[in-house]
């Protein structure tokens, strides 16, 4: 994944709890054999009607998801992240995550930047009242703000320092691979195996 | 007990990072694996343990017209992705049509690949399904899923522990599904967020293996990690003699393991949760997630008296979704559809207890009702006990196995305001199809109210 080490721009406000990744994606776009191009099928079912917050020019442009509690609950489903990514946004503001999401998130290079209840609550009531608040999350720092608000996020060390550097875990595991190869050796003979 | 079956297969450890499990079993289907192995191609690798990767096609999959071309071409691509995908690279694949095809947390059990102590993932969030064998089995995405590709390990944080514990006899006519949901309904969608939750008690140990898995599979639904129950006598009695089971050389060796696995007495979990299971009803979840439920004694509930604002608004937007309004008694809640199948209640005890109800009966007029087995090889036994001609004497459609209108991603779906009671996992909006409305359901319930046209116990026939 490429380096996130900043990210500084509008957001929109999503005003719903247990927004679940059926919502983000519905299954009907999930056919596709590809990695790119589901920006379009984001929330494509609330998109039908037009008053939903993504159909406001207003909130146009955002880079920043502002929503509530328990985002991304649900299928495992990654193109939910995917999704967002290819619209634009670049990391989702909530209370709490599902473990999945948050962790497809970490891996493509969405930042879940997960608050306080009371400072989701000040930011999404900053970003309704006034679409032009600028909203900055700074991974090295660990830190969200705009509109007067303030506050530090969760993220584990490795995690991070996969961010700033955007490094492939993929390679990182195969850095074991000695260890890999003697864990194997011990385990047990008798364990299913596929012809 | 997860503690136990973490430590056993930790690769590489060191402060500050995740640690760096061994995967030993990778369940993979259509749907979210295509970008997984392009991500291979990519980078020139290739699939270390083919030999622990197991194949199938689910997600899409038709449940009639098997011999014909997929109506969908964007489906057929997908299905066609993974063929080509797995001979590539040497997966087993158990493609549409072979005996052992069906959903992917259906045949791993069934083909006694599921043992308990395992480590096993497969990038669909239900595959906490097999942790009713005492395996440590998580949902994981597709940037996870070539990771486990090229790797056969994922670095993962170790979670917190969760204790559920049931207690007692089950009333007449109350099921593991209603277990569940009455435990979704009280933790809620993010209760078990960043737990494993381990499943204890009487009530758990009584249970068969097909109720166990209903349990553990709607772990996800509360939001853990995953589920587990600690293998017993009727796990050992279940695993015996199927195809991938240890060999009678090698069972002495893998039992007294299984039995080791167990949670030690005094052990302290993070959070606990006691169910006293004789106080249970039916469940039938009324709203747009399975939190959202209540027994089927009751009455759609007023988002009114919700103290929560945000739980009370989505209560209401529930509401307006299902077309529904509080008060109503859900018995009164008249059904378009029925659905038994998913990897939720798919299994032969599953539609046992369904054509038990439906034996000598038929459906309500104008009722749409579907049983589709979990699996190809379920439909073969349920056809040979003579299920199939109690579904369909009674005006059930008998169809071939797969996710089906759990998700509809193939042509099962629901059209829009369609009424369903269903034995899958999710009332999400538009699950099941979109403007679909979905209640979740035990088997014997689903059935019940596909004669009574509304919402029903088998009692109430």
């Amino acid at each position: 994944m490429e380096p996130v080490r900043t990210v500084t721009g509008t957001a929109v406000p999503l005003r719903r709890s247990d927004v679940d990744t059926d919502q983000i994606i519905p299954a009907k776009w999930l056919k596709r054999v590809e990695r790119t191009g589901f920006g379009q099928g984001l929330f494509s079912e609330w998109r039908a009607d037009p008053e939903f917050v993504l159909n406001q020019p207003r909130f146009a442009g955002a880079a920043v998801l502002v929503t509530g509690p328990n985002f991304g609950t649900g299928s495992s489903r990654e193109h939910a992240v995917w999704a967002l990514l290819d619209y634009g946004f670049a990391a989702v503001v909530s209370p709490s995550f599902a473990d999945i999401f948050r962790t497809n998130c970490t891996k493509a290079g969405m930042v879940p930047v997960q608050v306080p209840a009371e400072v989701g609550d000040a930011l999404l009531a900053a970003v309704e009242a006034d679409p032009s608040v600028v909203i900055t999350i700074d991974v090295a720092a660990r830190t969200v703000g705009g509109a007067g608000v303030s506050a530090t996020f969760p993220l584990d060390d490795f995690t991070q320092w996969r961010f700033l550097e955007g490094l492939d875990d993929i390679g990182l595991s195969l850095r074991n691979e000695d260890e890999i190869v003697a864990y194997e050796a011990s385990r047990p003979a008798w364990m299913p195996t596929l012809p | 007990m997860a503690n136990k079956v973490w430590d056993s297969h930790v690769v590489h450890h060191a402060e500050g990072q995740p640690d760096l499990l061994y995967i030993d079993l990778h369940l993979i289907h259509e749907v979210t694996t295509p970008q997984a192995f392009d991500g291979l191609r990519l980078a020139g690798r290739g699939v270390r343990r083919p030999d622990l990767t197991v194949a199938t096609m689910d997600h899409n999959t038709p449940t009639i017209g098997l011999d014909l071309p997929l109506a969908d071409p964007i489906s057929a691509k997908q299905i066609a992705a993974l063929a080509t995908n797995c001979a590539e690279f040497g997966i087993t694949l158990y493609p549409m049509g072979h005996a052992n095809q069906g959903i992917v947390h259906v045949i791993g059990p069934e083909q006694g690949l599921t043992q308990p102590g395992m480590t096993i993932v497969c990038g669909d969030s239900h595959t906490s399904t097999h942790g009713a064998f005492g395996a440590l089995a998580f949902g994981i995405g597709s940037s996870e899923v070539e990771h486990v590709l090229a790797t056969q390990t994922l670095p993962q944080h170790r979670p917190a522990n969760m204790a559920v514990t049931i207690e007692g006899d089950l009333p007449a006519g109350v099921t593991a599904k209603d277990v569940i949901l009455a435990l979704i309904g009280r933790i809620g969608t993010g209760g078990g967020a960043g737990h494993v939750i381990e499943y204890r008690g009487s009530t758990v140990r009584s249970l068969s293996m097909e109720g166990r898995m209903t349990i553990c599979n709607m772990s996800i639904e509360a939001g853990a990690r995953a589920g587990l129950v600690a293998p017993d006598e009727t796990t050992f009695a279940w695993l015996a003699g199927r195809p991938h089971a240890p060999s009678d050389v090698d069972w002495g060796a893998a039992v007294e393991h299984w039995r080791s696995l167990a949670t030690d007495e005094g052990a302290v979990f993070d959070k606990e949760v006691v169910i006293d299971a004789t106080a249970l009803r039916p469940h039938v979840t009324w709203g747009t997630n399975p939190s959202q439920v209540v027994a089927i004694d009751g009455v759609v509930p007023d988002p009114d008296i919700l103290t929560d604002a945000g739980q009370a608004e989505s209560a209401r937007r529930a509401l307006t979704y299902m077309g529904l309004a509080a008060g109503t008694p859900v018995r009164e809640i008249r059904v378009d559809t029925v659905f038994i199948g998913s990897c939720t209640n798919s299994r032969l005890a599953d539609l046992r207890a369904a054509a038990a109800v439906v034996d000598g009966r038929h459906v309500a007029a104008g009722m749409r009702a579907m049983v589709v087995p979990g699996s190809m090889r379920v439909k073969a036994e349920a056809e040979a006990e003579g299920l199939d001609r109690i579904f369909t004497a009674a005006g059930f459609e008998w169809r071939a196995a797969g996710c089906s209108m759990c998700l509809g991603m193939n042509p099962d779906q629901l059209s829009p305001q369609e009424r369903c009671a269903s034995t899958s996992n999710r009332n999400f909006e538009g699950r099941q199809g979109p403007g679909g409305r979905t209640h979740l359901v035990s088997p014997a319930v689903a059935a019940a109210t596909a004669v009574a046209g509304h919402f029903a116990t088998p009692e109430d026939l």
